[in-house]
């Protein structure tokens, strides 16, 4: 089991998502950086889509019951474990009642901390991934008890691995939204020319972007929302909507991330710069 | 062939969008609903597919293959065109118990008084007519409903309101419908359904789905506490039966 001593800013059980449910308004949710977590597994020699958990800006206090393998990916993040600092991007052996200890994010948002094995919560509706109603919590709670496999002797083929992509990346991958093209070229202009901050409004479920751009007056029937769907309001909001982000909306679509962008946004918080860069 | 009544758009790298006329239609939702249905049947098998109808277009979605995803562009008119055109999608009709009790209803008298209509004709004409599901998004199980009557029709409220109950039973502009759970939420609260319509432990978790009729039912405060025991135990019976759609 891992026990959850304290859970951190917002940490939570997530695998690649859940499909086939879109039509019911269930959303996809799973990781915001699959990159990231993707790494954590294949470290671990894991199926890419095991559980593990999504650390947001400051990390849980956890102890492990029994002997596993732990690999932190993502986000630099300062951890410990039983008072010994953890590299990212590393193979660790756990022993049984060890204690994982952590801090702040270093640099970028999410962090992921992935068991040998996977994380074995629930299944519901065909993923692990936390989402309330769909799972009892969005997050982990104090107290909460996370069974795995235990695991005393694992080999890994590799101890480390680099990551390619850098955090410091500020360009957004966007293709043309369905909507795109009622906007005429110079509001759409106002897209490229300038860069964009991430507001306070950022979460799994949508991030919004300062500043906005004029009002306009395009109105649409309600549609389909995909994550890395940037919608634009009538006051000329962006929002651009993420894992947890709901299956329908009634806002222009104008642009669309790619899944690179949508793991390299999902590293961004509030402050940062972000520019859109139109491919295709 | 025919020129298709939908028009096709990229929609990122992984989904295409089809649109239909822009307009809210039956004769348009069910053309996509039975074409979804034969799309699930014959040609987008597996896991990897989601279609997502809403009003009056479809999302065609594949998970894992983009080139899936362009291949579809020349084959979905050809595909439509085979359609048998008397063919009609199955749906059910639900009636579903509110209870307009103003315990339950905080915006029941405001929206009387907006709509000049006493509070209990505003339940009469909310209750009048059935109403067709276009589409469920927003929140898990929500029913994105057509068939509002011009005399309901009003703004959303000024401010909202940062916690709406599940099950309220909501009016705004030329929408009604139930939130699912507890949301922020903009409409009027004008009642309260006692029994969940999704519930994600069953299967499918949605007991509705799009193309069906639901029709509201002006339940008693004490009909009301029975349904919501009933339901918690699991034994509330849905009253349903096919929709003559």
């Amino acid at each position: 089991m891992l026990k959850v001593h304290h859970p951190g800013f917002y940490t939570s059980i997530q695998d690649l998502g859940r499909f086939g449910f879109r039509h019911l308004g269930v959303p996809v949710s799973g990781v915001t950086d699959q990159r990231a977590a993707k790494r954590s597994n294949a470290l671990l020699e894991n199926d890419p889509n095991d559980a593990v958990l999504e650390i947001t800006m400051n990390g849980p206090g956890l102890e492990f019951t029994e002997p596993t393998y732990i690999v932190l990916c993502g986000a630099p993040l300062e951890a410990f474990l039983d008072g010994d600092p953890l590299e990212m991007n590393q193979v660790y052996q756990v022993g049984a009642g060890a204690v994982f200890t952590s801090g702040h994010v270093q640099e970028g948002l999410r962090t992921y901390l992935s068991v040998k094995g996977g994380f074995q919560s629930d299944i519901k509706l065909g993923s692990r991934s936390q989402f309330y109603p769909i799972t009892s919590s969005n997050t982990l709670k104090k107290g909460m008890q996370i069974p795995y496999n235990p695991i005393g002797d694992f080999t890994p083929k590799l101890l480390k691995i680099i990551p390619e992509e850098s955090s410091a990346d500020i360009d957004i991958h966007v293709s043309p939204g369905p909507e795109y093209e009622l906007f005429d070229a110079d509001y759409l202009n106002h897209l490229f020319v300038k860069s964009f901050q991430i507001s306070k409004n950022h979460n799994r479920m949508a991030c919004q972007l300062e500043p906005s751009l004029p009002a306009h007056p395009i109105r649409i029937i309600t549609s389909a929302t995909l994550p890395g769907t940037v919608q634009i309001t009538p006051s000329g909001r962006l929002i651009i909507l993420l894992r947890d982000g709901q299956t329908t909306g009634g806002y222009p679509r104008i642009l669309q991330l790619d899944a690179n962008s949508q793991d390299r946004l999902g590293q961004k918080q509030f402050g940062d710069v972000v520019r859109f860069e139109k491919i295709g | 062939m025919s020129a298709p009544p939908f028009t096709i758009k990229p929609f990122g790298p992984v989904a295409l969008l089809l649109e239909w006329p822009n307009r809210v239609d039956e004769d348009i939702l069910m053309d996509i609903l039975g074409f979804r249905e034969s799309l699930l049947k014959h040609h987008l098998l597996g896991p990897d597919w989601e279609l997502i109808p809403v009003y009056h277009s479809l999302t065609i979605i594949n998970r894992t293959d983009p080139a899936a995803i362009k291949d579809l562009i020349r084959q979905l008119p050809q595909w439509h065109s085979c359609l048998p055109s008397q063919h009609k999608p199955e749906t059910q009709y639900w009636e579903i118990p509110v209870c307009y009790d103003v315990s339950l209803a905080p915006d029941l008298l405001e929206v009387s008084e907006k709509l000049g209509m006493d509070p209990q004709k505003v339940i009469e004409a909310h209750t009048a007519q059935p109403y067709r599901v276009y589409g469920i998004g927003f929140l898990p199980g929500f029913l994105y409903l057509g068939g509002v009557p011009e005399a309901l029709k009003l703004e959303r409220r000024a401010e909202p309101r940062l916690h709406v109950e599940k099950g309220s039973v909501g009016l705004a502009g030329a929408q009604t419908g139930i939130y699912p759970q507890v949301s922020p939420g903009g409409w009027h609260i004008i009642g309260s359904c006692p029994v969940p319509l999704f519930t994600p432990d069953k299967t499918p978790p949605c007991v509705v789905a799009p193309g069906d009729q639901i029709r509201f039912r002006a339940i008693e405060k004490a009909e009301y506490d029975l349904h919501k025991l009933e339901s918690e135990i699991g034994i509330y019976k849905y009253k349903t039966g096919h929709s003559n759609a």
